[in-house]
């Protein structure tokens, strides 16, 4: 049998000449391989739950001087590596060593129902044991992208919903700006028509849409009509959208807009 | 009731468009009038399953509501198909979500009584960014701690549809 240290941090066991990978059952665990172990231990609870279980004792029935001399042997041990502690295995060391007091100090009180020191930490261990069991079990429970694969990736060519993009008001309005400017160029002319309906021109509009199917936004507007005329074209096409009976389509973002009859 | 289509292949045909699982109100919602009960939608994937007996896959029932996925026993094949190595989690990360499971809703002061350690806060962040779990509230002590509780797609990422079918634990309680 030879231990043999092949750099600080790495333990290896060379027994007749065949490497050990494995510890085996009733080994006693050297220090210098305790720094490998202590890493897979998940806290002071599942250390403790180890050296119970090596010793092959029934967690109900602790022999708290053993075993609290070992725990405190190895934390020892882990302090002289300079290892890390965390304080949770400090607190546990003090926790074992207080129960071991009180089991030591005869009870001066004749109280037989006077608690087992140990039953606390006995409790503990157990709903922590549960607790370890359970996540176990947990890790075999099939689980998505390692055991089950969703049936995902099936190619439909149900035709989607074609969703229109919606026009920002600030758009509709930047268009308007535009086709006010051109209606500028004839700002000198005197418009002496009748006083512009709203709503006929709404007709207007709808009937061209009707018969064509779509109508470019800018060619809704008669520049000869002035102002006059572009507000009352614009406010029938707000009209006729609000009342839901054409839809203002823009393809992309500073794309031509269209007025087009209400797709049912 | 009659459909154009047989109701058992209506519903084959949504469960393999949905990116998302079809709670029996989902599928319902397919029809405009005439609505199959639940009942015969129920039979109807039942009938499925079992037209599926030599298929690799299957309509499984999970917390979201019925998902056609693989059946068990193809994972050596299938993960080679995505790169990314299998999922492994800590055995800190397993406890941890172990007990949340089972004694939710708990604080991290609950976990940390059971474990002996302190919460890793890596993890529960994890947790709640893979939608696992949720804080669902504050205990109404000092320092108003939060409770977590685990979520519908914890459920179903273990192939879960409710809590009591995680595996019961051992009854160790002491009396």
């Amino acid at each position: 049998m030879n231990i043999s240290n092949v750099n600080n941090n790495d333990v290896s066991i060379i027994f007749n000449g065949k490497k050990i990978t494995d510890i085996p059952e009733d080994l006693f665990i050297p220090p210098e391989a305790l720094r490998v172990i202590i890493e897979q231990f998940e806290g002071p609870l599942d250390l403790l739950l180890y050296l119970i279980k090596k010793q092959n004792i029934d967690v109900v029935d602790i022999p708290i001087l053993p075993i609290t001399n070992q725990y405190v042997e190895y934390i020892n041990m882990m302090q002289q590596m300079q290892f890390e502690l965390a304080s949770d295995y400090l607190v546990m060391a003090s926790t074992l060593a207080e129960i071991k007091s009180r089991m030591l100090v005869p009870n001066e009180v004749e109280d037989d129902e006077e608690e087992d020191p140990r039953a606390n930490l006995i409790k503990r261990l157990m709903e922590y044991q549960k607790y370890k069991d359970l996540s176990e079990q947990l890790d075999e429970i099939p689980r998505l992208n390692r055991d089950t694969f969703i049936v995902s990736k099936i190619f439909t060519n149900i035709e989607k919903k074609e969703y229109l993009p919606s026009i920002d008001l600030q758009e509709l309005e930047n268009a308007f700006q535009e086709v006010l400017k051109r209606a500028e160029i004839f700002a000198s002319h005197e418009i002496q028509t009748e006083t512009l309906s709203v709503r006929e021109r709404m007709s207007l509009i709808l009937d061209i849409i009707n018969k064509n199917g779509t109508i470019k936004f800018i060619d809704c507007f008669t520049y000869e009509e002035g102002r006059m005329g572009v507000i009352v074209t614009f406010l029938a096409i707000l009209e006729l959208s609000k009342e839901s009976l054409i839809d203002i389509v823009q393809n992309q973002d500073y794309s031509m807009i269209y007025l087009q009859s209400l797709k049912s | 009731m009659s459909y154009s289509k047989p109701l058992n292949l209506i519903i084959e045909g949504a469960l393999l468009a949905s990116e998302h699982p079809l709670s029996l109100q989902d599928i319902a919602n397919l029809f405009d009038n005439d609505k199959p009960s639940k009942n015969e939608i129920q039979k109807a994937i039942d009938m499925l399953n079992s037209n599926y007996a030599n298929h690799s896959f299957e309509i499984v029932n999970v917390a979201s509501g019925f998902r056609m996925q693989v059946k068990k026993g193809y994972d050596d094949w299938i993960s080679k198909l995505n790169k990314q190595s299998s999922t492994r989690y800590s055995k800190a990360f397993l406890e941890t979500l172990v007990i949340i499971a089972y004694k939710q809703p708990v604080t991290r002061g609950d976990i940390e009584e059971i474990r002996g350690v302190s919460v890793n806060p890596q993890i529960i962040r994890n947790m709640i960014e893979f939608e696992w779990i949720k804080v669902v509230g504050h205990k109404e002590t000092p320092g108003k701690p939060e409770l977590l509780a685990t979520t519908k797609k914890f459920l179903d990422y273990f192939n879960l549809k409710s809590l009591s079918d995680l595996p019961p634990p051992a009854d160790l309680e002491i009396s």
